[in-house]
């Protein structure tokens, strides 16, 4: 195992600096936007790309969903699935292409229910926008250029929404 | 690095067309409350005509619906809205696959209008293999959108006239019945429900599942579907097969991504003549039909031979599944 799993599978210190950066970010929105939003991606992702990469093997693609998937990078995943596991898995959870790496989704469902975000498994996950990629996640985030909407939905929907009712007469 | 941002999202509202794809065959067979059978109809690899009408001629008349594989295994074959349109033309339903191993999302909806234009309803969304697996390992694998954001794409083309892209579908909203796949048989176990209901969401009606060997194990998946109650937000169709022999079993164990072929079927076929070992196949088969076919939450059948397409009206005879009702 390596030392990035190690610490992978213990998430929640990630989780904490998550929730700090979080805070940090949601309040530099405004200067991001003064700055302009691309000279201040360029400015911001040396640094993500530096703590990001080691720590997750991040591959920029600048709409990020770590914590939604147990702090663990989807876009690693050879299908770039961003609402997985696909049906291909190996008995023994390791990805079908590339038969020595665990498959990210059944590691981040795993990691997922050790952090607060456990419900995020639930959520329908849009595709990634293309012309983002390159980006410093940290300033689309901020200035909310990473809320993607798809045809004519607004807003993020669970799968909840399917049992929530049965689950409560229960 | 030099990408413009995208616009801010502009509010819409939605239009609502009502439609639920309720002109399939299939989602009739579905609403009357019949048993549905779905067959899957692989195209061929070369642009050989008779191949496909031998197998309509096989085929026609054994299924609700025909599912016609898209580049089955990463592998090069005739298309499937082709031999979809020649399906339509023959009176068959089709269901066409639209994999996102190959389209981008241009691709994708262009393809699903053009079903829509021959008056095929009838569609299915999966990621699909990676090309790994296939003939042409040197590809580029698209997956712009995943299966899901696919589903999700359909379903709001058909319910509120837009493309993906939030702009409006001049005139015509396509009047798609949508299909989705699942694998109870790839780990993790316990959240494969749980994508199933990310796929009613996005907008899935009926979904197809991965060949069934290991009974038990899809037993549980159901226990737990039903407990969750999707079974009655959508129609569940059971993969069933047939083997043709040891080695195709073989294969199927150890070189196709995400099957379970548990040992007690290498077993069986293990060692007999090849017509036995044909004969075997057929009654494993008919054994897990009959046994799937009893658990609670199943809808109906999916049956998918595998380069065997003369096994589908012997496996649909000895289950009693045929001839099917007409509505």
């Amino acid at each position: 195992m390596s030392i990035r799993a190690f610490f992978q599978d213990r998430p929640m210190p990630y989780v904490w600096i998550w929730k700090m950066t979080e805070a940090v970010l949601l309040r530099m929105g405004p200067l991001f936007k003064r700055v302009g939003v691309e000279r201040s991606s360029k400015i911001m992702k040396v640094p993500e790309e530096l703590i990001k990469g080691l720590m997750f093997d991040c591959q920029d693609c600048a709409q990020c969903l770590l914590h939604y998937n147990g702090m663990t990078c989807p876009m690693n995943c050879p299908k770039q699935l961003r609402n997985g596991p696909c049906g291909g898995v190996r008995l023994n959870g390791k990805c079908e292409v590339k038969p020595e790496m665990d498959c990210v989704w059944v590691k981040g469902i795993e990691r997922i229910q050790k952090t607060p975000y456990k419900n995020e498994m639930f959520r329908l996950n849009p595709p990634v926008d293309w012309r983002l990629e390159g980006m410093a996640s940290w300033v689309t985030m901020a200035v909310g250029a990473d809320q993607i909407r798809t045809g004519s939905e607004q807003g993020i929907r669970y799968a909840t929404e399917a049992f929530e009712k049965q689950e409560a007469a229960q | 690095m030099n990408a413009p941002l995208p616009p801010a999202p502009a509010p819409v509202v939605p239009v609502q067309t009502g439609l639920t794809g309720a002109v399939s065959n299939l989602a009739k067979v579905i609403a009357a409350g019949h048993f549905p059978v779905c067959v899957e109809v692989s195209p061929p690899v070369g642009p050989n005509i008779e191949a496909i009408q031998r197998e309509i001629k096989t085929l026609k008349g054994y299924g609700d619906a025909y599912n016609v594989t898209d580049n089955q295994s990463a592998m090069v074959h005739v298309s499937s809205l082709a031999v979809s349109i020649m399906l339509k033309q023959a009176g068959m339903e089709p269901v066409v696959q639209f994999t996102c191993r190959d389209r981008n999302r241009l691709g994708l909806q262009g393809d699903m209008l053009g079903a829509a234009v021959f008056g095929i309803n009838t569609i299915l969304c999966l990621s699909g293999d990676h090309p790994i697996w296939g003939d042409h390992p040197q590809c580029k694998a698209v997956y712009d959108i995943d299966s899901l954001n696919a589903i999700r794409m359909a379903r709001m083309m058909r319910n509120n006239q837009v493309f993906e892209n939030g702009k409006a579908i001049p005139r015509l909203a396509p009047d798609f019945f949508i299909g989705a796949v699942e694998n109870p048989f790839a780990p993790p176990y316990d959240y494969r429900p749980y994508r199933l209901a990310k796929k009613i969401v996005a907008g899935a009606q009926f979904i197809q599942t991965q060949l069934i060997f290991n009974v038990d194990r899809f037993r549980e998946f159901m226990k737990r579907v039903v407990d969750l109650g999707l079974h009655e937000k959508i129609a569940i169709l059971a993969g069933v097969g047939p083997v043709r022999s040891s080695k195709a079993a073989e294969y199927m164990k150890n070189e196709v991504a995400g099957m379970d072929v548990p040992d007690w079927v290498l077993k069986r076929l293990e060692g007999l003549s090849k017509e036995d070992q044909q004969k075997a196949g057929l009654d494993i088969c008919c054994e897990i039909a009959n046994q799937v076919k009893e658990i609670e939450g199943v809808r109906g059948l999916h049956i998918m031979a595998v380069s065997w397409p003369a096994a589908v009206p012997q496996v649909c005879q000895m289950l009693g599944l045929y001839p099917r009702p007409v509505v």
